[in-house]
């Protein structure tokens, strides 16, 4: 018989406390498509499982003042369904919509995603580029960090002991704003990015005013390409200032050298996406209609 | 340690069970309620074999936990056909030949489902990414995407 405990939880402070009693030993469960996984291959052992699906400020989309607050276990499904948020944010949609199969997005949530913590994680990139904040809920309290600060390496996380990710917070969008996120697999669904790479800008006319870039399965975890976004910024996103981004964007790749991708290939094709996803962000900034991925 | 008692609909028929903290709801179904239909290929939530919906939703119920399931309804295979008569994508499958063996084939019928309900006359590039994560290792999918496009077409055909 097995020892472990299921608990559901009411509210965000009730998982915080339940997972600050586990002593280390408490997983939270938002879709369970990482953890279930993580547990039948007996890489976890959790003491108890804390499920957040009850929680209401934890699976839903609410939206203030152009701000959207997703909640940490909202399903993908659900966050694809939301007209207003993919109006607001194409590329981060996508990104979400990315991850595994239809019976996947059922389940999965953008605050798993970020929590496993994988450097492939396609949601991630997406939310970087955004500027999307997580909301951590605590022993002691609340706090916020920006995605980007997030992960400290594969599978590891900044949270500290009983805190739990409670949301993801995208900021108002400028007018004339759009973003992007490419991945290469080598197939066309069900697959492992190889690269990932997020943009979104903000035009005025047909110069671009602010940009965020970023970069996923090429370091440890998801980067923030502040080169590549200083040289998009100010430029009319012409093919030099499109060629000195993807160039900053291939500086910084430190991937690993596997069947999926040699170091030499995912270093070229950071730059390759970087142009065809801020071409796709500009259009969308534009009020033209772009396929994403 | 106590088992966790849990009160659900399967197929529109009130249900409970006992069940661990960490056992799956395909588990529960299998080995507990003899819904049999259902079944494990992967156990990972790669192959899509153990295809059900949960309040409408289309999930791997290998990926699910069964405590989980406490007052949400559930739609298994064995809820597809209403006594000895199919439904309309059970008999297209026979009638395309869309299966071989056999067991991924609830899972493709429980997918095609929830993929007609949500957009009833999808293109052929939809319905091969709806159900790409259900694995066929026999008919090459063509067969299959066949049938649930024929579907479709004679649901619009009926709608005139």
């Amino acid at each position: 018989m097995s020892e472990v405990q299921y608990k559901v939880a009411k509210t965000v402070r009730e998982a915080a406390s339940l997972m600050a009693a586990a002593k280390g030993k408490g997983r939270i469960l938002a879709g369970g498509t990482d953890l279930l996984v993580q547990m039948k291959a007996g890489v976890v052992t959790p003491g108890v499982i804390i499920d957040v699906k009850k929680i209401a400020e934890m699976t839903t989309i609410v939206e203030t003042k152009g701000s959207f607050r997703i909640g940490a276990a909202t399903a993908a499904a659900v966050i694809g369904e939301h007209k207003k948020l993919k109006k607001a944010w194409p590329g981060v949609v996508e990104a979400i919509n990315l991850i595994g199969s239809t019976q996947v997005q059922g389940r999965a949530s953008a605050g798993g995603n970020l929590c496993n913590a994988s450097p492939a994680a396609d949601s991630v990139p997406a939310l970087v580029a955004a500027g999307a904040v997580v909301s951590i809920q605590g022993p002691k309290g609340k706090r916020q960090v920006p995605v980007e600060k997030f992960n400290s390496g594969p599978g590891k996380t900044t949270l500290k002991p009983g805190e739990i990710v409670v949301s993801l917070t995208l900021p108002r969008r400028p007018p004339k704003s759009g973003d992007a996120y490419l991945r290469l697999i080598p197939r066309t669904e069900m697959d492992i990015a190889v690269v990932g790479c997020g943009v979104s800008l903000t035009m005025k006319g047909d110069t671009c005013v602010s940009a965020r870039v970023s970069l996923g399965a090429v370091a440890p975890t998801v980067l923030l390409v502040e080169g590549a976004a200083k040289a998009l910024t100010g430029s009319k996103l012409d093919a030099k200032a499109l060629d000195a981004a993807a160039k900053a964007c291939s500086a910084v790749c430190r991937p690993i050298d596997d069947k999926r991708g040699t170091i030499r290939y995912r270093t070229k094709i950071a730059g390759v996406l970087l142009k065809r996803a801020a071409e796709i962000a500009k259009d969308r900034a534009n009020g033209i209609a772009r396929q994403g991925h | 340690m106590a088992r966790i008692h849990v009160t659900t609909t399967i197929n529109g028929q009130p249900t409970e069970f006992l069940c661990d903290a960490n056992q799956t709801l395909l588990d529960v179904l299998r080995d507990q309620l003899g819904l049999t239909g259902s079944k494990e290929g992967c156990g990972s939530g790669d192959c899509g074999a153990c295809s059900v919906t949960i309040d409408g939703r289309l999930v791997c119920s290998c990926l699910v936990l069964a405590p989980e399931t406490e007052g949400a309804k559930i739609g298994t295979i064995e809820g597809l056909a209403s006594g000895e008569k199919l439904h309309p994508l059970q008999k297209k499958f026979v009638e395309f030949a869309a299966l071989q063996c056999g067991i991924c084939t609830p899972g493709f019928l429980i997918a095609s489902k929830a993929l007609l309900e949500r957009n009833p006359d999808p293109t052929e590039t939809e319905v091969r990414y709806w159900l790409a994560g259900n694995l066929c290792r026999c008919t090459g999918y063509d067969k299959i995407v066949r049938a649930v496009l024929d579907v479709a077409a004679e649901m619009k055909e009926t709608a005139k």
